[in-house]
């Protein structure tokens, strides 16, 4: 079983987390101008790849709280994590950390 | 009855405690400290069982958990019977009662032996082959012949009476495996100080040492070294758990381990558990898990008497069981001179060792010329004699060509081999780390660790005790000082009494025999040949995944533990390419089966799932309600009278509702407070409907879609104050709508100032509704103006009922006059109770969740998750009017104007009505456009409810169909196994279309 870093509440088992889907995906606000491929594109498509991925995780039966995380999908582990808000890291800096 | 084998002298069984037990209703005597393989070999039993495809008869082949053919279920009573246990790991109890398997009518004489004679037409991926053709043949013939002719134990009739356990831990160091090179870790890494684990899946710690009578460590004999570190482990608080089966690796250093707490005793303490499943954290691991010995692969290898050769020598030096009176030994690998010198001090007679090697030497070699044992070097056991057990070995010089000589018989009543060691990977593999193939061990061992981890002694190809000592000891002070660099041997454990140990065989042993007419056995349980294994590379399989799943290799309950190299061996000689090539099959927990009951845990019965009750739950149990399972809730699903059936009694509850009074318990409706400055502004984005302008004590019913723009949850929300609304779900959608505003306010709506809570659990919900639901509250309600003008349809205010807190809520699922007492749940039973006396002036009526949904479906009112399935807009089921087209935004409007959601021929709700009004329609039944048509026939919708209409006195249902609503008064048709059902089109409301009786 996984131990996943809640960013507020620290090293936690997987048990008290939920997935919540692929991160930094752009909300399709009905304000925006978006056509109906971008609108698709956002609500369907998902990246899927061998490697870095970002990912939501919500600590849910902890503080609650949805983060970030840097998964490695080669792997399983998890790189990083980071509180809902903060910018994606820089993933191939990342990964050059993972080989060193 | 006698043991003819049991040896004179020598063993770790306590002589003075005979126990009694039975095998297939013999009865046998064994001493304290035996297992049952070993009194049943003292008692000269090897006959043990029939084998899976041919039915061979088969014997014991090692002395540990390796064992693939001595398998037996054990058990007095059903309901403690286990089936599939290795023989040579059940300890041996007062009374014990086991039988063996796998046999039919009897073991001696086993009816699916034809399976032998027959073989030629039973080769590898038979199953594949053979039972392809006709397919309807699959179920009704094959399946059911095979399962009966192939079982594998049979499973326990009765319910599991025992009881089983989980405990977490974490410790610092753990250690798996108590043999020489575990000890010597937990010795290293308790001198730090660090919380250390000792897990040994044996009765007692030792491992290897407990059957080595020569060895000396420190001057003492191996068994009081053992002694002695075990006190000095104790003392120094390292955790020992004996009978742990470490049999799990998972992610971060978590183990499963298995504690067989009483399956040893014969009256075991009713208080303890039957097992124990730890989940053990572990900071750092040493995996010192020893090795496997590895059977040679001779034809008829697989005779009752034909075992390892170090099984025999344990057999000898911890059970004092003897395995034969004369033994031939047949080796690639010194380790089995070692056996060939302790059975002979025994006096046991040692025939020959038959060696493969050209010219073995060596001291064990020169011990075992000059004890006078006959030594034959480059020569193979080509072949074996014996019904029920071995009685004659063939042994040929080989003509070092790929060949053998003639054969010379040698009687004997029991073949002893090895094949050389194959490192137990199996944890360290688990754990994903990497494997290498050794060329010089010519052994998989452990090379690059993913986990906190290091191997250690006999698993890391390490054989000489003197070094495993110090690779143990090495491995349990990097784990202590929780580094990967292992410190050189910082204790060196002087050693004698013996040697060390070359040599070994992968594959198929030479022979010059008929190679179609011979079997030499490479996996015993699954009934794998060499000759299986040549085939499936004939037949073009290169891979060893591949091979493994078409020959079933390596694929029986014991994972291959003896048979994965030797089949390696097979393949990369029959492929020649070298075995690093062809790869090594993935292990996988658990090393050696776990029960269920451990996994379950307490976790069953009334202890399965949390049960939720309504308020009303001990009034509906008096009425004789049957409960409906709703989530985890318990729901009333009807309270019927004397000789009232389910339709009767919904029928009586519909009809009374509407035409006086009925009362309902709607605890269960999931609901959300949100609260804040900004609560109306999240309202607004989260359901589609506008919220902003609705006044307080005022309800609307609310849509919340997904933000792919279908339809999520619906509910009634009612504003209490500016800041504060009372929403209410869908019965299961609570947790899920809560978790979808959460995400929502943390992610995407961050600057709203807005709290949100559960309350599903703090308010207890008794619906009144029918025309006479005024006059029934009317005394109740303190303080608040009922009339129409006052609290008309769709309102809330906030009052005290029965003297105690209530939010009191005018709305109606039902389609009549109705209100919602929501109350403290500690109140609800006393006012639901207070209701129903207070109604019985009204013939009130309770009613159950059928009438519910019967009366709610008279009125067209969907279910979110019965007329939707996730892929229906608002539009599609008839909401569009909710949908608050001014507003700029909300949760899946933009979605909403994508053209797919607007195309004419989408699944619409409509109204069924059966052209033969008794008909009543079954939900989930597929529709089609002509009732004419061929399979596979086109659908345009299903059925998403039906119901008999007690109101309508004929069935209606709700269907969901492509362009509904433009079909309006067309007939459909819904194809049924027996005939086609004819079905009119109708709007879904079929009752009080108008909503007239809601403000009645
Ligand atoms: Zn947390």
């Amino acid at each position: 079983m996984l131990i996943i870093r809640c960013p507020i509440c620290g090293d936690r088992p997987e048990l008290e987390f939920r997935y919540g889907g692929e991160g930094h995906v752009a909300r399709p606000a009905a304000t925006e101008a978006l056509d109906d491929q971008t609108v698709a594109d956002r609500l369907y498509m998902r990246t899927n790849p061998k490697g870095l991925t970002v990912e939501r995780w919500r600590h849910v039966h902890g503080c609650g709280r949805f983060f970030n995380a840097v998964r490695d999908t080669v792997s399983d582990f998890f790189v990083t994590t980071y509180k809902a808000g903060e910018p994606r890291p820089d993933l191939d800096a990342l990964k050059k950390e993972a080989v060193r | 009855m006698s043991a003819p084998f049991r040896l004179a002298t020598g063993g770790r069984i306590d002589r003075s405690k005979p126990l009694r037990f039975t095998f297939d209703g013999a009865a046998y005597t064994g001493f304290e400290g035996d297992t049952l393989a070993s009194a049943l070999i003292a008692g000269g039993v090897h006959l043990m069982g029939r084998s899976f495809k041919y039915h061979r008869p088969r014997g014991f082949l090692t002395a540990g958990p390796d064992e693939p053919n001595a398998l037996v279920g054990v058990g007095a009573s059903q309901d403690r019977y286990t089936p599939n246990l290795r023989a040579p790991v059940v300890e041996l109890h007062d009374g014990l009662v086991a039988e063996s398997q796998n046999r039919w009518p009897s073991l001696r004489f086993d009816a699916g032996a034809v399976n032998d004679l027959f073989s030629r037409f039973l080769p590898a991926g038979f199953y594949y082959k053979t039972f392809m053709w006709p397919k309807s043949f699959w179920k009704t013939v094959y399946e059911p012949k095979i399962r009966s002719m192939a079982g594998l134990g049979k499973a326990p009739t009765a319910p599991d009476a025992d009881r089983y356990t989980q405990v977490y831990a974490h410790v610092d160091v753990l250690v798996v495996g108590a043999g020489p090179a575990g000890l010597a870790a937990a010795l290293a890494a308790a001198e730090s100080g660090r919380r250390v684990m000792l897990a040994d899946e044996q009765p007692e710690v030792g491992g290897s040492l407990l059957h080595d009578v020569t060895a000396t460590i420190e001057g003492r004999p191996a068994a009081a070294w053992v002694a002695e570190t075990l006190a000095a482990l104790e003392a120094k608080g390292v955790q020992v758990l004996t009978r742990t089966t470490a049999f799990g690796y998972y992610p971060h250093n978590m183990l499963g381990l298995l504690e067989r707490v009483t399956d040893h005793y014969a009256n075991p303490d009713p208080k303890l558990p039957r097992e124990r499943l730890w989940q053990v954290r572990a900071g750092e691991v040493v995996l010192a898990t020893g090795a496997i010995e590895r059977p040679l692969v001779f034809p008829e290898n697989d005779r009752p008497g034909i075992l390892l050769a170090d099984a025999a020598r344990a057999y000898a030096n911890r059970w004092a069981a003897s395995v034969g009176k004369r033994v031939v030994i047949a080796t690639a690998c010194d380790s089995a001179y070692r056996t060939a010198l302790d059975l002979k001090a025994h006096g046991i007679d040692v025939a020959v060792v038959a060696d493969l090697r050209p010219m073995p030497i060596g001291p064990l070699v020169d011990a075992v010329r000059a004890a006078g044992i006959r030594v034959e070097a480059g020569t193979a056991v080509t072949g074996t004699r014996g019904r029920l057990r071995v009685r004659v070995a063939h042994l040929s010089r080989l003509d070092g060509r790929g060949g053998a000589h003639a054969p010379e018989p040698v009687a004997c009543d029991a073949l002893l081999m090895s094949g050389g060691w194959t490192p137990t990977v199996h944890l360290f593999s688990q754990s994903r780390g990497k494997l290498r193939f050794d060329e010089g061990l010519q052994a998989y061992v452990p090379s690059v660790s993913v986990e906190k981890e290091r191997s250690a002694g006999g698993c890391n190809g390490v054989f000489d005790l003197a070094a495993v000592l110090a690779d143990g000891y090495a491995a349990g002070e990097s784990a202590a000082r929780a580094t990967r660099v292992r410190a050189p041997a910082s204790r060196a454990f002087p050693v004698d009494g013996t040697h060390p140990v070359t040599g070994g065989h992968l594959g198929a042993v030479p022979h010059s025999r008929n190679p179609s007419a011979v079997k030499a056995f490479v996996d015993f349980q699954n009934d794998v040949t060499a000759k299986d294994l040549k085939l499936a590379t004939r037949e073009g399989l290169r891979s060893i995944e591949h091979v493994k799943r078409y020959t079933t290799t390596g694929m029986a309950t014991d994972q291959g533990k003896t048979s994965n190299m030797n089949a390696l061996g097979i393949v990369s000689e029959a492929i020649k390419a070298p075995i690093p090539q062809i790869g090594l099959t993935t292990f996988r927990a658990p090393y050696t089966p776990v029960t269920f009951g451990s996994f379950a845990g307490a976790s069953r019965g009334d202890l399965f799932d949390p049960v939720r009750k309504t308020p009303s739950h001990s009034f509906a149990v008096e009425k004789g309600a049957p409960f409906e399972n709703v989530g985890q809730w318990k729901r009333a699903w009807w309270y019927p009278r004397p000789g009232e059936d389910q339709h009767a009694a919904v029928r009586r509850e519909v009809k009374a509702m509407r035409s006086s009074v009925g009362m309902f318990d709607a605890s269960t409706l999931g609901k959300i407070e949100v609260v804040g400055p900004d609560a109306a502004a999240f309202m607004e984005m989260l359901y589609t409907n506008a919220w902003a302008k609705l006044g307080v004590g005022r309800c609307r019913y609310g849509v919340m879609l997904r933000e792919d723009g279908f339809v999520m949850d619906d509910g009634v929300i009612g504003r209490l104050a500016a800041d504060r609304f009372h929403v209410t779900t869908t019965t299961g959608g609570a947790p899920r709508v809560l978790n979808h505003m959460e995400d929502y306010l943390q992610t995407e709506f961050p600057h709203l100032a807005v709290w949100l809570t559960s309350i599903t659990e703090q308010w207890a919900v008794t619906a009144v509704q029918g025309p006479k639901a005024r006059d029934v509250i009317a005394a109740l309600v303190e303080g608040v103006d009922l009339s129409d003008a006052a609290l008309p349809h769709m309102s809330v205010v906030e009052c005290r009922v029965c003297g105690v807190p209530a939010r009191l809520f005018r709305v109606s699922f039902t389609g009549e006059l109705g209100y919602e007492i929501n109350v403290p749940a500690d109140h609800g039973a006393a006012v639901w109770q207070a209701v129903y006396e207070a109604g019985q002036a009204y013939g009130i009526t309770p009613y159950g969740t059928e009438a519910m949904h019967v009366a709610r479906a008279e009125k067209g009112y969907i279910i979110v998750g019965q007329e939707t399935d996730g892929t229906a807009g608002p539009d599609d089921v008839g909401l569009g009017w909710a949908i608050g087209k001014a507003k700029p935004d909300f949760v899946g409007k933009r979605a909403l104007a994508r053209p797919a959601m607007g195309a004419a021929d989408r699944k619409q709700l409509v109204g069924l009505l059966t052209e033969d009004p008794a008909t009543v329609l079954e939900e989930g039944a597929q529709i089609v456009a002509d009732p004419v048509f061929e399979v596979p026939a086109r659908m345009i919708g299903h059925v998403t409810s039906a119901y008999e209409s007690p109101t309508l006195d004929r069935s209606i249902a709700l269907a969901m169909v492509k362009g509904g609503r433009a079909r309006m008064g067309e007939t459909i048709y819904i194809p049924m196994p027996d005939r086609v059902i004819a079905a009119k089109v109708v709007a879904p409301v079929f009752y009080d279309q108008e909503g007239a009786r809601l403000n009645g």
